[in-house]
Formats: C-alpha cells, structure tokens, sequence
C-alpha cells in the first residue's frame, strides 16, 4: 500500500466521518466544527490531485472565511442543543432512507461503465499551480473573473440592505 | 488510484448533504448541507480535471491541461461565498422577525 493510498483512505474516513458527525450532532456549534474537519480532508485530497491552489483557497475561504461566518451567526442567536427544533422521529428515519437511496442509485448507475477505469496517474503536474493558474485566469478567464467581482459587490450590497434593522 | 474511488466518495458526501438537507429542522445546518453539497461536487471536478491532465500527458508530456476545471471550481466557490453572505443575511432577518429559524414555522407563503 503506497503512501498515496494511505492517505486517501485516511482523509476518505475524516471527511465522511466529519460530514456524518455535523449531520447527526445535536449543538450547531458542533455542526460547524465538524463541517470544518471535512473542508481539512477535502483540501488534503486537493493536495493529492495537484490542486495545491485550490487547496490553500479551500482553507482560507471555506474553513476560514465561511465557517467564521456560521459560527458568529449561530453565537448571535445563542442558539445551543436545547432549542433545537423538536422534529418527528419517522421524518429522520425517511431522510436518512431518502438519502441512502440516493447514494445507491448513483452507485450502481456508475459501478457498471467501462470508462471509469480510467487511472489517476500519480506525477508532478504543474496545472494546480498558482502561476498556471493565473496565467489562464487572467488571459482567457478574465471577463468571468471581472463579472464575479460585480457579483461579490452586489452580494454584499443585498446582504447590507437585507440586514439593515428598520425599514 | 482509480478514479471510482473519487466518484463514489464525492456521491457519499452528496448523499450525506442530501440526508441532512431533509432530516435537519434548524435553517442554519439545512444552509451547512448545502455547503457540504457543493464541496463534493467541487471534489469530484478536481478529480476529473486530474484525470484529463493525466491522459493528456500520456499524449503529449509537455502539455499543461486540467487548468480549467480546477478554475471552474474557483469560481464555484466565488459564488458560494456571495450565496453564504445573502443566505446568512436572510436568516438573520428571519431568525429577527419570527424568533426562530426552525424551518417548520416557514410556511408562511401557504396561506
């Protein structure tokens, strides 16, 4: 078993471990914690896909900006396990149902093609890298990348305006 | 590393975000899920794009391809970040009109 392999199945087992542990806890400050551990995996196997770009934006944005963001949100509304909605029992049980489906449809509809067995060949690449990724953003990406930055001052603008206290 | 591996843990972490999604009452987690919806899928682009570059290599060694997606997953996360804001926002006005965000008491459009 090579190092790679090891790593995958440790982060595989952080990141689905993280994600069932924020989806059944019962405090919502633990649901951030937990959604934090899984944004860590999903950026170790950025680093094993040679997306190390990706990766450090993965921390900062999500782990970082983001998670802040729930946590200071949920702190605010001094919400603790509690004052959790009360919710029906059946209703977690078909979710779970529902969602478990999910996953086995998907499952077997991908288990069967051929074109899947397709190798993630382990080698240096150089496409994750900042300087690759720069050069593209901004010669062939920069009209989508001017339009995001509208986007972000309109997202804050509404955000402002939604949040204003008074009419 | 086959890339059903990839596949299968993005679709388990969609699945998880799905789950939640519906068994979840509290706004703030059903929001979380979503945000755990999207890294997954962020995931298995990654994982193409890594695919792409590795059988375009074995085409041409000097080529630099696979930058795209991972681009495409930067910009996903760009408007995840403005999505957060508003949605933030909006629970915030919510959670200060009606004191609660359990989404059971958001049926206000019904009647």
């Amino acid at each position: 078993m090579s190092i790679t392999e090891i790593l995958f199945w440790f982060l595989s087992a952080l990141a689905l471990g993280g994600a069932l542990m924020m989806v059944t806890s019962k405090n919502p400050v633990y649901s951030v914690l937990w959604l934090v551990v899984v944004f860590f995996a999903i950026s170790g196997h950025y680093i094993l896909l040679n997306a190390q770009f990706l990766a450090v934006v993965n921390i900062i944005v999500y782990a970082g900006a983001i998670m802040v963001l729930f946590l200071f949100v949920i702190m605010l509304m001094n919400m603790n396990a509690d004052n959790e909605p009360q919710k029906n029992k059946w209703l977690k049980i078909a979710g779970a149902v529902a969602g478990g489906s999910l996953m086995l449809v998907f499952v077997a509809a991908l288990r069967q093609t051929e074109t899947l067995q397709a190798q993630l060949v382990n080698m240096g690449g150089e496409a994750g890298l900042i300087k690759t990724l720069g050069k593209t953003l901004f010669t062939d990406y920069v009209l989508p990348f001017e339009i995001s930055s509208v986007l972000f001052l309109s997202a804050m603008v509404g955000a402002v305006v939604i949040g204003k206290k008074g009419d | 590393m086959p890339i059903n591996y990839y596949i299968i843990l993005a679709v388990a972490l969609f699945s998880i975000g799905v789950a939640g999604v519906l068994t979840r009452r509290n706004a703030i987690i059903i929001f979380m899920c979503v945000e755990l919806m999207l890294n997954a899928v962020n995931l298995l682009l990654v994982a193409f794009s890594k695919m792409h570059a590795a059988n375009a290599m074995a085409v041409n060694p000097s080529a630099i391809v696979g930058t795209e997606a991972q681009l495409f997953v930067f910009f996903i996360m760009v408007v995840a970040a403005a999505e957060v804001s508003v949605g933030l926002a909006i629970i915030v006005m919510m959670y200060r009109n009606i004191h609660s965000v359990d989404v059971n008491f958001l049926n206000r459009l019904k009647h």
